[in-house]
């Protein structure tokens, strides 16, 4: 995939980049549908903490996962300027609430270093890499590792 | 288009054809002796024979093959549709079913049923009448044998189909080395050019098979004045060295042999007469034939049917004798037009009357179209809700506007939904052949009857029908009716009816399944209740209510699990089934005369009658189906029962209450009863459970939209909507609701059961 | 020029499967389901050759043939028929009713090219 994508665009892979709480992420612009502001989810019983509930995506229903909390940081607390980012993980399409979009980046595969070795299992199982970019550091979430998906069947 | 999706073309023409084939033969069944039906129940198995030869499904051709050929006989009326032979037709087409279902999902099918069957058609189509066995020879006679060229395998079935063709000689005789000299005389007669052969393209395929010398021999050239246009006068002489064979030689003239004299000899040789080599007697045609008789003409047409009527006679006379039947024969055109004249106003008296024209869509199309409608209807109803917010006063013209939208909103929608309706007919077919096997199995006789066929009913609705419908007709057959022998003891005549009824009642399908049998046997049924715990020893039930007690799960009165409804599924699980489509089902029965299941659906999946509610300030929606009554609890009719527990007493009796906000975990400490809304609800198995919520909104359409399709299956919820706010409410699964509630009280339950 | 093949057949499989055949041979194809859609598309079809099967309904193979060669037009188009059998009545039926020749049934493309090249110049 990474070969193919490289071969493609000659520029280089597109990113967005989104903060949550104090850090920077970024996912390949390529899942990314849309994004759009924050709008009451309705909550779903039984789900886990950090799926907020689902809203109504133009009459799909479309679960909002808090990626800080999945991400191991504190819950947010959603407010009109928080953003949800409409992606597409494998066959389904979930919303991902972040404080703000803070960039499109253009990056080379070469300007990706891997994930840092003091980072915990965890970390290193969503993180795909980390940017320097301007003196920020931006890390590379692998979507598909947010969302194992493991209780569905395998498509 | 590739060969798969041509292939998955065929096995969905199959299925068309097979429910063709099976209302056909039906329909004969019931005494139709109308030859188009027959002619249509011929078809659908050629149909189905032709394209599984195209994808060499060869167990599938030799079984539609035998299975033709019997049916010819039906068609040529060699052989009279008796009940006797249409078991053994309606078998076979069950087979064929099977037949075309292994050869698409792979599976086996019953080897020994299907030889079973071969045997019991061949002996029809040749046992049965002595004219029709007269004939067989001679037609066999007559066919060039194909059998030397290829030895069949399954010979002792009786049937191998062989392409057969002249390529085939080619194809399985070594080829001769030695090129060889032929001298071939060939004059064709003006039939050749009529039936749009050239004798200058058979003589360029001719020259194809090696060196070729031709003489024109244009000796029967008549003066130019004399000289019919379309006649033929020249004839060729040709030398031919070729190492091909006579057999490519006469290949090429294939399609032309009858229409021109032939001669092939070996140069030097000794003549070979075409004639003595020929399948058939060569036979002079007359296309002035054609021309001369008048289509309309009813002298015409009844000189016709005696002709046909001694056609049919000398044919079966002369059956040994191929030349008069050749002659016979000529007359086939004749016969050919006449019934080409029939066909024609057939169809066109079809088209006048009934038929309407139809397209074919994908059904992709039609959900998409029914998505889109969707999101009209809640767009409509948003911008209702915003106008009314934002609007002080009322009879404003938008709000007039507004309505009108509504009702046209209203109109599409159903149009729309009407697209993706179809009729139960293939469902209920479907039906026919489980009735057949079970009364097989059983040894009982049965007959099915079906009402309603056409009444249509969402495609959604249709898929999930089948299932829960074959474990009752299962039931109906194995328990509700009885043996043949107890049936006459009870002054019934041996064959028991099993009736199925589809109509339309109240925006709704009410689906009918009566029998004609013994009823149900309440003492049976209510010892079986005590023995099982389900209910108390002396428990005062009405004759309903025991009726009832068989939708309870691993409810069964058979005293032996027999084969046929004792897989493990009981008439619990069929309740459970049309539960899940948003349907109720009851029974009633009387004893000596048979029982009534009476199933209703809704028309759709794709919306639902549902009761807004608001359960700790979350908005959820009831299926309107699944509630009986609401009601305002009182104080005093909300009893504690055991730790966690409250019932609630309604005219006398006590009913569990439901606290859905906290199964729901919606909040963390039970509700005040006395503050919401009890909605009482029919459970799975008959009981009764009143699920509190907080306040009812109000009752409303919603448009169903699925939670799996991003998230995932969430337990205690169907599925979601969106309602006019535009946000996302959730449809409540109230048997899971239900199920989970009694989870939590199982104990003092089954204490309670104990108890009376 | 490309030649143009009228097919007349009541089965979708075959119909799809002559299309493609025919297509992939290089010949333009027009469609009819069964012989009064025969009959009624001829004209506009305008065929250097027609390939129809015998069992349809309405009006069956051998009366479509008979149909075409009636029309002064198209009376000496060269007509194939599609059988299942190689059973030397049907084959004489179909000549009877002025058929130019026949494919039999389960055919191949190599079999179907080879009797509408042999039948066309």
């Amino acid at each position: 995939m990474t070969y193919a994508a490289k071969n493609l665009t000659t520029g280089g892979r597109e990113l967005i980049a989104f903060r949550v709480g104090d850090q920077e992420f970024c996912v390949n612009i390529m899942a990314v549908r849309e994004i759009r502001g924050w709008t009451p989810a309705t909550p779903m019983p039984h789900a886990p903490s950090y799926v907020l509930g689902v809203i109504n995506l133009r009459g799909a229903v479309l679960p909002i996962v808090d990626l800080s909390a999945r991400l191991g940081m504190k819950p947010a607390e959603p407010t009109v300027r928080h953003v949800i980012i409409v992606a597409q993980v494998k066959n389904q399409v979930v919303g991902l609430l972040v404080d703000a979009v803070s960039d499109i980046l253009t990056v080379r595969d070469e300007e990706i270093q891997p994930t840092p070795d003091i980072s915990s299992e965890f970390e290193k199982s969503f993180a795909r890499g980390v940017l320097a970019i301007e003196g920020r550091m931006i890390c590379l979430v692998e979507l598909e590792a947010v969302f194992p998906h493991e209780e569905r069947e395998a498509a | 288009m590739d060969m798969n999706e041509i292939k998955e073309i065929f096995f969905q023409e199959c299925e068309e054809q097979l429910a063709e084939l099976e209302s056909g033969l039906l329909k004969l069944n019931d005494g139709d002796r109308d030859p188009e039906t027959v002619n249509a129940v011929f078809r659908a198995v050629h149909s189905i024979k032709g394209g599984a030869g195209a994808f060499g499904l060869d167990d599938l051709v030799s079984f539609a093959h035998v299975f033709e050929t019997t049916l010819d006989c039906v068609r040529s009326n060699r052989l009279e549709p008796n009940q006797d032979v249409l078991k053994v037709m309606l078998k076979s087409a069950d087979v064929l079913a099977d037949l075309t279902n292994a050869a698409r999902d792979g599976g086996s099918v019953d080897q020994a049923r299907s030889r079973q069957l071969i045997k019991e058609l061949e002996a029809l189509a040749n046992g049965e009448l002595p004219q029709a066995s007269a004939a067989e020879p001679a037609l066999k006679a007559a066919a060039p044998a194909p059998a030397p060229v290829v030895a069949p395998p399954v010979n002792e079935e009786g049937f191998q189909p062989v392409a057969f063709s002249f390529e085939d000689f080619e194809a399985d005789e070594p080829a001769l080395i030695e090129a060889t000299c032929y001298e071939i005389v060939f004059r064709p007669k003006s039939e050749l050019y009529a039936k749009g052969n050239d004798a200058t393209l058979l003589l360029r395929d001719l020259s194809r098979l090696g060196e070729m010398s031709i003489h024109c021999d244009t000796d029967g050239m008549p003066p130019l004045d004399r000289m019919n246009p379309e006649a033929a006068y020249f004839s060729w002489k040709i030398s031919l060295k070729t190492d091909k064979g006579e057999d490519a030689i006469r290949s090429v003239f294939e399609f032309a042999e009858w229409d021109c004299d032939l001669d092939i000899a070996l140069a030097g040789g000794s003549a070979v007469d075409a004639s003595e080599e020929l399948p058939m007697q060569p036979v002079p045609f007359d296309l002035s034939m054609l021309d001369d008789a008048p289509a309309g003409s009813a002298d015409e047409e009844e000189q016709i049917t005696t002709r046909d009527r001694d056609a049919a006679v000398s044919a079966a006379e002369t059956a040994s004798n191929v030349l008069q039947m050749a002659q016979s024969s000529t007359r086939a055109p004749a016969e050919a037009q006449r019934s080409a004249t029939a066909a024609a106003s057939a169809a066109a008296q079809q088209a006048a009357s009934a038929a309407t024209p139809t397209i074919r869509v994908d059904l992709d199309r039609v959900d998409r179209l029914i998505n889109l409608v969707g999101e009209l209807v809640i767009n409509q109803a948003m911008l209702s809700q915003s106008v009314i917010e934002n609007d002080t006063n009322g009879t404003s013209s938008i709000n007039m506007g507004l309505e009108e939208l509504q009702q046209l909103t209203r109109e599409i929608q159903d149009s729309v939904m009407a697209i993706r309706a179809q009729p139960v007919k293939p469902v209920f077919q479907r039906m026919s052949r489980i009735v057949r096997e079970i009364a097989d199995m059983t040894g009982k006789s049965v007959r099915l009857v079906t009402e309603g066929e056409n009444t249509e009913v969402d495609k959604t609705v249709i898929d999930k029908l089948a299932e829960p419908l074959t474990h009752m007709i299962r039931n109906a057959v194995d328990h509700g009716l009885e043996t043949p022998e107890k049936r006459l003891a009870a002054g019934k005549s041996a064959e028991g009816t099993v009736r199925l009824t589809a109509k339309h009642r109240s925006g709704r399908i009410v689906i009918e399944l009566a029998d004609d049998g013994a009823g149900i046997n309440r003492e049976k049924v209510r010892q079986k209740a005590i023995d099982n715990d389900l209910i108390a020893a002396d428990a005062n039930l009405s004759d309903e209510e025991i009726d009832n007690l068989i939708f309870h799960a691993g409810f069964s009165t058979a005293d032996k699990i027999s084969d046929i409804s004792g897989r493990g599924v009981g008439m619990d699980v069929v309740k459970r089934s049309i539960q899940a489509l948003g349907g109720r089902i009851n029974i009633s029965s009387k004893p000596g005369q048979g029982s009534v299941f009476t199933m209703s659906l809704p028309l759709t999946l794709a919306v639902l009658d549902g009761m807004v509610v608001t359960v700790a300030n979350q908005t959820l929606v009831v299926p309107l189906t699944a509630i009986v009554e609401t009601l305002q609890p009182e104080a005093s009719a909300i009893h504690s029962f055991g730790a966690t527990q409250r019932l609630i007493s309604i005219r006398n009796s006590f009913c569990p209450l439901v606290d859905v906000g906290r199964i729901l975990n919606f909040r963390a400490t039970q509700a005040n009863p006395v503050e919401g809304v009890a909605l009482l609800v029919e459970s799975e198995g008959g009981g009764q459970r009143a699920l509190m919520v907080d306040a009812i909104q109000g009752q409303r359409q919603v448009v169903i939209k699925s939670l799996e399709a991003n998230y995932t299956h969430v337990p205690g919820i169907a599925a979601a909507t969106i309602l006019g706010d535009g946000r996302v409410a959730l449809i409540l699964d109230v048997d899971a609701i239900v199920a989970a509630s009694r989870g939590q009280s199982l104990k003092p339950e089954m204490s309670l059961a104990a108890a009376g | 020029m490309k030649k143009r093949v009228l097919t007349v057949d009541d089965s979708r499989t075959i119909r799809n499967m002559l299309l493609v055949t025919l297509n992939n041979a290089g010949f333009e194809t027009i469609q009819a389901e069964d012989g009064v859609e025969g009959l009624e598309v001829l004209e506009e079809a305008n065929p250097d050759v027609i390939v129809t099967d015998i069992n349809m309904p309405r009006l069956d193979g051998f009366g479509f043939i008979e149909g075409v060669r009636k029309n002064d037009r198209y009376r000496a188009v060269p007509i194939l028929v599609l059988t299942t059998e190689s059973d030397a009545e049907k084959k004489n039926r179909a000549r009877q009713a002025g058929a130019t020749g026949w494919i039999v049934k389960p055919f191949d493309p190599t079999k179907l090219i080879d009797a509408i090249e042999r039948v066309t110049a």
